[in-house]
């Protein structure tokens, strides 16, 4: 490998980092807050309301079930007007927090599940209103959960945002694409696809790590 | 003694796919300041669903559950909030929150009524003294026995100042030794702090030792409520003698013979009865069972005779028994 793919795979390594950072901290700023409506007015739970529900359950599956590829394709006007472009790095970064949202929300949602009845009902036999309960119950008590939960979809973002190569993104997973691929240059190919399975694998285990740390 | 609460009529009945159920069939109930009570029944009763009732975890169906003279439905959902912090709860789950702190818990219900830090943190102390685990603050649950959290549970319950505690099978998850302790603590508090307590239980030794008044509930009725002591000394409906009566397989020498139950109390249950019985009348009987326990610091036993075969005889046993004051009842079998 030439010196210059060598300087570009380190600059990927940033950019790749870059997107997966700030897509995980927007879908989460998101995803975060649907998940917990999403758990906290389906049925049976704190704040049933099954009209919202609905509505909500079904805008994520719609965005759970779009495939990735096309929703970079179907997002590039969007993206354009929010950050001036459609390709390279920062523009990547629409479409994988838009992509994110939905599967964040689902596992915010199914974290949140988790928590014992009990603990709802002995909060609100203490007089504490839903949004109490929820901040102050239900959130602390998942946390070991909602930190597992992260550490799967930071490594999916991480997944996605080399797929976001195809259009023009910045990343690993462009490199592999244009010279790996494109050129036949396999051991490009194979050194950033390295890298990439060990970012996911980094991520992985630390998740893992704060998870069981954090859990009493 | 002022009422607590008062329940009239109450039922509650669940919907669950076109089918209903009725979990509550009317039930009248009053239950006075400074008491232990207890609402005892088999599962699926319906107890847990009426202690339920009277924080208004759940809505009656019909009917209206009153606290202090204040009709708990017509509580707007922030008035309702209100009235909760005064009827504290404890679970047979403890249900305490495993990511926190014991200290932590504790302050739980009064971070809820608005009190702020170092206040909140003193009197959750304070609790913590009170249910003797005041140098495991810094622990989380997990790190604790069965008994241990529910003390906790006890001390988060007691920080908010109740006027009642709820206990639904407070005691039904922790072993029989750990029970007597956890017991041990609600009389206490009760006598202290003169905190009223309800007590759900399946469990009829948790009624004989803290409880003053029953309230025995039969498939969501009110079989019959009353004065411990009295229930036991003579239980009226078959829900009561079940459980005061626990079916023994008796084995008389006859299979026809005539059985009867003799109950005693207080000062009855330590004089030697069967002794004096053979010394004055000369009849005998055969003891088939027989037991003696406490309930609420009085000596309380009951004990199945089979009689011997004259009539004559079983009269002037009978007489006997009842010239001494004693209670006699018939055992079918």
């Amino acid at each position: 490998m030439t010196d210059y793919i060598v300087e570009t795979i380190k600059a990927g390594i940033l950019e790749t980092l870059a997107m997966t950072f700030f897509s995980s901290v927007f879908s989460y700023l998101f995803g975060l807050p649907l998940g917990i409506l999403l758990y906290a007015t389906s049925k049976g739970r704190i704040m049933e309301n099954k009209p919202v529900n609905f509505v909500l359950g079904l805008i994520v599956n719609i965005g759970r079930s779009l495939p990735f590829l096309i929703l970079l394709v179907l997002l590039i006007p969007f993206t354009r007007f929010v950050t001036g472009s459609s390709i390279g790095t920062t523009a990547s970064i629409v479409p994988l927090t838009i992509g994110a949202i939905p599967i964040v929300a689902r596992m915010v949602e199914s974290s949140l599940s988790e928590v014992q009845p009990g603990i709802i009902e002995a909060a609100v036999s203490m007089g504490a209103s839903p949004i109490y309960v929820i901040l102050r119950f239900v959130l602390p008590e998942a946390t070991p959960s909602l930190l597992l939960g992260a550490a799967i979809n930071i490594a999916t973002i991480l997944g996605y945002s080399a797929m976001a190569g195809v259009i023009g993104g910045g990343g690993l997973g462009a490199i592999a694409l244009q010279y790996g691929y494109y050129r036949y240059q396999k051991d490009v190919l194979w050194t950033t696809v390295t890298i990439l399975v060990i970012m996911v694998m980094l991520i992985q285990s630390a998740g893992n790590r704060i998870a069981v740390k954090v859990r009493k | 003694m002022a009422t607590v609460f008062r329940l009239e009529n109450v039922t509650k009945v669940y919907k669950n796919d076109g089918k209903e159920f009725s979990a509550l069939k009317g039930i009248d109930l009053d239950i006075e300041e400074g008491s232990v009570f207890g609402i005892i029944g088999m599962s699926g009763a319906g107890k847990s669903t009426l202690v339920r009732t009277l924080n208004r975890l759940e809505d009656v169906t019909s009917g209206s559950v009153k606290f202090y003279d204040q009709d708990l439905a017509e509580l707007s959902p922030s008035q309702l909030r209100k009235i909760r912090r005064q009827i504290a709860m404890i679970f047979q789950s403890f249900n305490l929150l495993g990511q926190r702190t014991v200290l932590s818990n504790v302050m739980q219900p009064l971070k809820i009524a608005g009190i702020k830090g170092k206040e909140a943190k003193e009197k959750a102390l304070e609790m913590l003294e009170i249910v003797g685990l005041a140098d495991k603050k810094n622990q989380f649950p997990s790190r604790l026995s069965g008994g241990q959290r529910q003390r906790v549970a006890i001390a988060r319950a007691l920080a908010s100042d109740p006027k009642v505690l709820l206990c639904d099978e407070a005691t039904s998850a922790l072993d029989p030794r750990m029970t007597g302790e956890i017991l041990d603590l609600l009389k206490e508090i009760n006598r202290t702090r003169k905190l009223t307590i309800v007590i759900i239980t399946h469990e009829m030794s948790v009624i004989e030792k803290i409880c003053d008044k029953v309230a025995i509930i039969d498939d969501g009725n009110l079989a019959e409520t009353g004065d411990v002591k009295e229930i036991f000394r003579s239980p009226k409906s078959q829900a009561a003698k079940k459980l005061v009566f626990p079916s023994n397989p008796y084995d008389p020498s006859q299979p026809d013979s005539r059985l009867i139950r003799v109950a005693f109390d207080g000062l009855a249950a330590s004089r030697p009865f069967i002794a004096e019985l053979v010394e004055k009348t000369g009849r005998k009987v055969n003891i088939l069972s027989a037991n003696t326990k406490s309930v609420g610091g009085i000596g309380y036993g009951q004990m199945v005779l089979e009689l011997p075969g004259s009539a004559d005889d079983q009269g002037v046993i009978i007489d006997f028994f009842t010239g001494n004051g004693l209670s006699i009842s018939e055992v079918e079998r």
